[in-house]
């Protein structure tokens, strides 16, 4: 079995470190993993996004052309990666920065408004966490103890005050998922 | 009538830090003289079995033939990069390079202004003779307005090939640099001052000091197409003027010291 | 020891720190200055040597001096950085000292981009800078791979008084993968009786790469042409999988093989009998196991990230005996493993019977066709 997942947004976002935690969680469950971010000139508010692949076996190549997953975290990431997304698999997009709220068909799409729901726990820059959390409830890949387990053990130091704050956006984007599943059972 | 004594009094000899061979330098260049001064300075202080040098490219590509220290050679104008090489991984050796003045001026630029600018704690003995020697007499970085090469026949025309670069002026505005000062080998008096000179650079080194360089007003009759008397005057008459001799900046520890 | 999640440009620094690396010296350049930033607090931490030279023409001979002087040294660099060190990589072969060099390679030529490439594959196997020598060059593909031959090349280094090059591309400068660190080697307390000290109580030792009299310089060209001779009877890497009964081989080195594994592994899947040959020595080039291989295989497809520079000895190694089919991707450009695999499809569906195809040529018509339908 082999997972891939692109996350893709603005710099500043945080997409690499959400990628390096979900590596981190991934490799703490005994998974081979990679994670390779696409890497630029622009430090702040260019386009970021890291590729991670989960696999029971040895990795071949650490880039996808079809990722299983993709969470956009912006316009042009979901320009971008929509149609790549594999047959089956999901696209998990930041509907606060993104323009519509439908995908094709053949995947399973989720729109959700991350930075308006960041911004309720007091810190829109919790948005890559929070879809974090809520593509770990979609799929399953991972247990939401495991990706905080693996939030505690690499967050730097200097950032360990906001350890709590990802906690509840990891908890926060789960419980809108669950909400949403809700809804439609009825 | 008096009697003459027979014992024989050494007033010369040759240092240790030089090798028993004949060098390849033309007849009347003071390349020999300044590498006598080192070999003479060092076995002064003690220096000649703790030290590596470096050589540059230029007449002096074989100086590690007859000055008896461990030797390294260095591509064309980077002396000052091996030199930090070298010291950065044998702090406890003594470091120095020997360079002229197209491979110090020109293509070496970077090299010995950044070494200058990291304070590195080496010493640079500085030929500067306004000519390329070892490539048969073209035009310097140091080469005087007017002044004709095999690169600028007609004399070198400022305002096609600009001016001479001074060296020691401008290394002594870095911050790094510890002692740094003009001498020439032209007479007697002029080379003594020059051995006390390149005594001073080593004793910074030796102190930690950081960077230490002594330019020497040097002469090149061959490819200045003069005899060497002639060569001699021309540094007195029309390099001095250009260059002129003296401390560019001497750190008090080292004006202290009595050499 | 435990793996852990390791970042390439990383870990190879930290390979170097434990392979015994005294001096590190080095200039920033895209995709490899998280190396130099790694050295500039782990080397003083340890007091050994670190500059951030004024270039990386001064970083080379900065190294040419502490190899003289006997210290397991290197620098990193990327392409660009890496053509202004040919002069002083020259210099270190003529002189016969040991030094390792890191290429994170990226898109050339030119300013070209800080995307991953193996354009710089002539520029590193074939020498480079001026005059005859012989670099041993290693292709890691993997964070593990590039931890465990960066310490093989300080080994190398100093077993031959030679230079090795490590070459990755960007990909693997900047991936992180789970990876173990060996332990800490011991540094040497005694210099090698080649090195400058300083002369105490012996003749003084003049290390140079001038040998004025042609004849000298003919000799010293003899002694590094065995040297070579030595290093390819004695070094050859490369790793091999599914060639059991492979009809069709992949050849690819560093992250073009690593990608084709996984194209390989799909097709095998599908019941296509193919397997890969991934080269690790560059030079030396692994000439005798792909003669091997062109006994077995009906074709070779070789996967680069430039226009085809390893095909060349490649094609030297199979002598015309099987048609050789090329896929790279230029400029930068990290092929997918989907593409490879259509390759690999296209090939088993109509293999090629003509030893002498043009694979090149080819090659460049597909190429085109793909660009054009992309845009």
């Amino acid at each position: 079995m082999e997972t891939s997942i692109i996350i893709s947004g603005f710099g500043g976002q945080g997409t690499l470190f959400a990628g390096q935690v979900i590596t981190y969680a991934a490799m703490a469950a005994g998974k081979e993993v990679t994670w390779i971010p696409s890497y630029g000139p622009e430090m702040r508010g260019g386009t970021a996004n890291c590729t991670v692949v989960i696999s029971d076996n040895r990795i071949g190549s650490p880039l996808v052309l079809n990722p299983t997953i993709v969470i956009a975290m912006n316009q042009p990431s979901l320009e971008k990666y929509e149609s790549l997304v594999a047959e089956g698999g999901y696209l998990i997009a930041n509907k606060s920065l993104i323009e519509k709220d439908f995908s094709r068909s053949g995947i399973n799409s989720y729109f959700i408004p991350a930075n308006e729901l960041a911004a309720e726990i007091g810190n829109m820059k919790m948005s890559s966490m929070l879809l974090t959390g809520a593509m770990v409830e979609i799929t399953g890949i991972l247990s939401l103890d495991q990706i905080k387990t693996a939030l505690e053990n690499n967050l730097p130091a200097r950032h360990k005050k906001t350890l709590p704050m990802n906690f509840q956006a990891i908890d926060k984007g789960a419980e809108y998922i669950k909400e949403l599943a809700a809804e439609k059972a009825k | 009538m008096a009697t003459l004594t027979t014992d024989p009094i050494q007033v010369y000899k040759r240092p240790v830090g030089l090798t028993e061979v004949h060098s390849h330098y033309c007849p009347g260049c003071t390349h020999g003289i300044s590498h006598r001064l080192i070999a003479e300075v060092l076995d002064e202080m003690g220096l000649r079995e703790k030290t590596i040098g470096v050589a540059p490219v230029g007449c002096s590509v074989f100086a590690y033939k007859y000055l008896n220290t461990d030797y390294v050679e260095a591509a064309h104008g980077r002396a000052p990069a091996m030199a930090t090489g070298i010291k950065r991984v044998r702090p406890e050796n003594i470091v120095y390079t020997y360079q002229g003045d197209g491979d110090l001026a020109s293509i070496g630029m970077a090299e010995i202004m950044h070494a200058a600018g990291r304070g590195e704690n080496i010493t640079v003995i500085f030929i500067n003779n306004a000519i390329y020697g070892m490539t048969g007499g073209q035009m310097a970085p140091t080469t005087l307005p007017g002044m004709k090469t095999t690169s600028s026949p007609k004399g070198r025309d400022v305002e096609m090939a600009g001016f001479p670069i001074k060296m020691s002026e401008i290394l002594a505005t870095m911050q790094g640099s510890s002692y740094i000062v003009r001498r020439s080998l032209h007479d007697p008096a002029y080379i003594r001052k020059s051995k006390k000179a390149i005594r001073k650079a080593f004793e910074t080194q030796v102190r930690g000091m950081g960077f230490s360089l002594v330019e020497l007003l040097s002469t090149c009759p061959t490819n200045w197409k003069v005899t060497p008397y002639e060569a001699l005057q021309f540094v007195e008459d029309s390099m001095i003027p250009v260059f002129p001799l003296g401390d560019f900046k001497v750190h008090p520890e080292i004006a202290k010291l009595k050499v | 020891m435990t793996k852990k999640l390791l970042k390439g440009n990383h870990a190879l620094a930290e390979a170097a720190v434990r392979a015994g690396c005294e001096g590190f010296f080095g200039y920033p350049i895209t995709p490899s200055t998280e190396f130099l930033e790694y050295m500039s607090s782990r080397m003083p931490e340890l007091g050994r040597a670190f500059v951030q030279a004024e270039s990386e023409v001064a970083a080379i001979n900065m190294v040419y001096g502490a190899a003289c002087a006997g210290k397991r040294t290197m620098t990193a660099s990327s392409s660009p950085g890496v053509s202004l060190m040919m002069e002083g990589l020259s210099y270190i072969a003529g002189t016969e000292v040991p030094a390792v060099l890191v290429n994170v390679m990226r898109g050339g030529p030119g300013l070209g981009n800080i995307a991953p490439s193996q354009g710089d594959y002539n520029q590193m196997v074939k020498g480079g800078g001026h005059g005859d020598y012989f670099p041993i060059v290693i292709a890691p593909a993997s964070v593990q791979e590039s931890i465990d031959y960066t310490m093989l090349a300080f080994d190398l280094a100093d077993k031959y008084r030679t230079l090795v090059y490590v070459i990755v591309d960007g990909n693997i400068g900047q991936m992180m993968e789970p990876a173990e660190m060996p332990p800490m080697r011991e540094i040497p307390t005694e210099a090698p009786d080649w090195a400058v000290t300083g002369a105490e109580g012996r003749d003084p030792i003049a290390l140079s790469s001038i040998y004025i009299d042609p004849y000298d310089e003919e000799v010293t060209n003899l002694r590094l042409l065995k040297k070579k001779l030595e290093i390819e009877k004695n070094e050859v890497i490369f790793k091999e999988f599914f060639m059991e009964d492979a009809e069709i081989v992949i050849i690819g080195f560093g992250t073009a093989g690593r990608i084709s594994l996984s194209a390989v592994r799909e097709a095998r899947e599908q019941g296509i009998k193919v397997g890969l040959i991934r080269p690790i020595t560059l030079f030396p080039f692994p000439f005798e196991r792909i003669a091997e291989a062109a006994e077995q295989a009906k074709s070779f497809l070789v996967v680069e990230m430039n226009t085809g520079m390893m095909l060349d000895d490649i094609q030297v190694a199979v002598k015309g005996k099987i048609p050789v089919e090329f896929y790279g991707r230029l400029g930068g450009v990290t092929p997918f493993p989907d593409e490879i695999l259509s390759e690999i499809n296209r090939i088993n569906e109509n293999p090629p019977t003509d030893p002498n195809l043009d694979a090149r040529a080819d090659w460049v018509k597909r190429l085109e066709k793909a660009i054009e339908g992309s845009n």
